[in-house]
């Protein structure tokens, strides 16, 4: 009996997804939950595992094609007893004749980089693009020291401009996903042209779909994060020695903003018509940004977790979102988000909301500035926290409650880290 | 502080711990009257008696056995073994006995096999063996191998003190040609611990024994091509001291292991299996083994000379990998 492969749903609002590259070819046997292919959309790359062990009869969907979720890419035929026996003769004549088959899987654009382990994984937590780095080693390897000659150029001037204060490349989560390198375009006439990645046409028809539907309005609060950043000063060492984790802010702030969500429950909540929808979980989304785009992975029912669980959950979800290692569940289903842009040093933004959810908070860098403190000015580490609120739901007074009791846990932070 | 040969911190090691603990004793071939094939022992007999310093018959197995059950009673031996190629003949005490009991009953066994080991000295294949791997394939063993004169005494000191059976591996080629400043008193090295010979940051060469000479050789010349190399001596074979060899490969990104054992089953496979188990994103080239051939010690001189990894051979490898 057949079984239809089809191009999986890889989040709520994916239409489409893009095949990459098939790791079987037609006539392969598979096995269940084996890698069958790579897409790309929207929301995550992912491999996508075989529903069934058989023969890949017929592929329906070619590499780089870009096919509507549900579509049936494959087919794969359950192998009866007799088939099985039969099948090694023409696997073997396949092999026998490389000549014919290889071109097929050769065909990819540019050359190969060679490089180590450790400079893939500098260029991973540095988010450089290896095609842009020349290798003095062997055979024109990319050698530890071409990529730090490189990132040292670089983030030379970069430096000054993205951290103020010192403190906001630490204070950033995901200071490890570095964001977009600055691009660079040949000008070959007056413009240059270059088709939307699928990934940024989805993004564009999102945002644009979620100024459409909600009415945003932001409002600025600021936070003096004084005891956080002692708390984290204090135990960062500690906490990574034992639970081989960075103490970052994000938990901090994520923590926080539970707390105040479980207060005012209308920022977990989405509109379905004339309703509202409250949710019972707090699926708590984090906005990465990546070399292609942006990627909001979720923290599912974050409301049940401690300070450590947390903090164990960002990490991992930083670490697959960097590793395209996301899987559809990790994207879907969030109930609130946090934004990070001060990462690289921007004071507030105001975020767009990501439907259907009702509210985003986005955290600015934490800078030290001067305050007035007893009719004194004093240093103190700020940050700023901007919300965005959905006004069909929330007025401005509730979300200025939420911001007031966010502030609050923040500057009096009491919860254990460890 | 005094200048003593290799030999000579050996001897004077175990004669403090004699004299420091009445259950230590000797017992091996032509270790007392004649002071011992290359006279490790001489004098022993004359300060502590023909109870303390005994002769033996020639049977590694007799030797070794008594030496076990010396040890279960309560006394501390030190068995000698006239060269460590013979080592095999008391095999079966050594790795069905002295490793296990231990792990078997809860019995401490603290025993010292030690001997000259190693090549260099136009011995043959019959008395030139690095022959370490046999016991660090052994649970229950401690494997020992010293490259300086300090160490050599801070180290059979720190073994005679362990409550395991410890292989102790002197290299005979060291014997008489490394000298060191050695204090007259009391100190151990303690053992799974190694020792950063020399810093460097292009590349690391991990040794032990008498490569490790050879590696502060090749090291001193690559300097003068611009290549920064550091030199760590694993000084414990088993247990080996994971952290200390990470760090050197975190800090320099390239690693060559360095033995002169042969090279199918010797320690650098087991290194670079550890190094690329846990650093492989820390790994900026392969990992390199320079080791030698897979052949016994050959007796022509000329022969052995190419058998035996050289300053020439590391400096070769050093490039290409430095280079890589």
């Amino acid at each position: 009996m057949p079984t239809n492969v089809v191009m999986p749903q890889m989040g709520e609002s994916v239409a489409e997804g893009t095949i990459i590259k098939w790791l079987k070819k037609a006539g392969d046997r598979v096995e269940r939950d084996e890698p069958l292919f790579e897409i790309t959309t929207d929301k995550v790359d992912a491999e996508i595992p075989s529903p069934a062990t058989g023969v890949l009869s017929k592929i329906l969907a070619s590499e780089n094609e870009t096919v509507a979720v549900n579509t049936v890419v494959a087919v794969i035929e359950r192998e009866g007893p007799a088939e099985a026996q039969a099948k090694p003769s023409p696997a073997r004549i396949e092999s026998e004749v490389p000549a014919q088959t290889a071109p097929e899987r050769t065909p990819r654009p540019g050359k190969k980089i060679r490089s180590s382990p450790l400079v893939r994984r500098i260029a991973r937590e540095h988010n450089v693009d290896l095609n842009h780095i020349q290798g003095t080693g062997l055979g024109g390897r990319i050698s530890k020291k071409d990529i730090l000659t490189f990132l040292a150029r670089k983030t030379a001037p970069e430096s000054e401009v993205v951290v103020p204060a010192g403190i906001a490349a630490e204070a950033a989560g995901f200071s490890i996903v570095r964001g977009p390198a600055p691009e660079h375009i040949e000008f070959t006439g007056p413009t240059h042209i270059v088709p939307m990645t699928p990934i940024r046409r989805q993004i564009a028809e999102h945002m644009l779909a979620s100024k459409k539907t909600s009415a945003h309005v932001t409002t600025v609060f600021e936070a003096e994060m004084t005891k956080i950043v002692t708390v984290r000063e204090r135990m960062a060492e500690e906490f990574e020695r034992s639970e081989g984790l960075k103490l970052t802010y994000t938990p901090f702030f994520v923590q926080a903003a539970i707390e105040a969500i479980k207060c005012f429950p209308i920022f977990n909540s989405s509109i379905e018509g004339t309703n509202i929808v409250y949710k019972r979980a707090i699926n708590f989304g984090i906005a990465v940004a990546l070399e292609t785009g942006l990627i909001v992975p979720v923290i599912k029912h974050a409301e049940e977790k401690n300070f450590l669980g947390i903090a164990r959950a960002i990490q991992d979800l930083a670490d697959r979102a960097r590793s395209k290692r996301l899987s559809v569940e990790d994207v879907q289903e969030g109930t609130f988000t946090l934004t990070n842009p001060g990462v690289f040093g921007s004071l507030f933004g105001t975020p767009i909301i990501h439907q259907p959810q009702v509210a985003i908070l986005g955290v600015g860098a934490i800078e030290k500035r001067p305050v007035v403190r007893n009719d004194a000015i004093a240093i103190r580490p700020m940050a700023y926290l901007a919300l965005t609120f959905d006004h069909r739901v929330i007025d401005g007074a509730v979300a200025d409650q939420f911001m007031a009791y966010l502030k609050d846990r923040l500057e009096n932070w009491q919860e254990p880290v460890l | 502080m005094a200048i003593l040969t290799y030999l000579e911190a050996i001897r004077q090691g175990i004669w403090e711990e004699m004299e420091r603990d009445a259950s230590v004793f000797l017992l091996g071939e032509d270790i007392a009257a004649y002071g011992g094939a290359f006279k490790v022992t001489a004098g022993l007999l004359e300060r502590f008696g023909d109870e303390r310093v005994i002769d033996t018959p020639i049977s590694e197995s007799a030797i070794v056995g008594a030496a076990v059950g010396a040890a279960l009673m309560g006394m501390r031996p030190v068995a000698e073994m006239q060269f460590m190629d013979f080592i095999s003949c008391g095999f079966d005490q050594i790795v069905n006995m002295a490793a296990k009991i231990h792990y078997r009953w809860g019995a401490r066994v603290p025993l010292v096999i030690r001997g000259p080991a190693g090549a260099g000295v136009h011995g043959g294949p019959f008395h030139s063996q690095s022959n370490e791997m046999w016991f660090v394939h052994t649970p229950g063993l401690k494997v020992v191998v010293p490259a300086t004169a300090y160490d050599a005494k801070g180290l059979i000191k720190a073994s005679i003190r362990d409550d395991n059976p410890v292989i102790f591996f002197e290299h005979k080629y060291l014997y008489r040609r490394v000298k060191d400043e050695v204090p007259e008193e009391d100190y151990v090295v303690p053992l799974g611990k190694a020792a950063v010979r020399r810093e460097g940051s292009d590349l690391a060469i991990i040794t032990y024994g008498a490569m490790v000479r050879t590696a502060l050789e090749a090291a001193g010349q690559l300097m003068t091509e611009g290549i920064s190399v550091e030199v760590v001596d694993l000084r414990t074979l088993l247990p080996y001291d994971e952290q200390c060899i990470l760090a050197s490969v975190r800090k320099c990104s390239k690693v060559m292991l360095l033995h002169e054992d042969t090279r199918i089953g010797g320690m650098a496979g087991e290194l670079a299996a550890m190094i690329t188990e846990k650093a492989f994103e820390d790994l900026d080239g392969p990992v390199v083994r320079v080791t030698a051939p897979d052949t016994p010690v050959p007796f022509s001189p000329p022969l052995e000379d190419y058998f035996l990894p050289g300053v020439q051979k590391v400096v070769e490898a050093a490039r290409k990998l430095a280079a890589y």
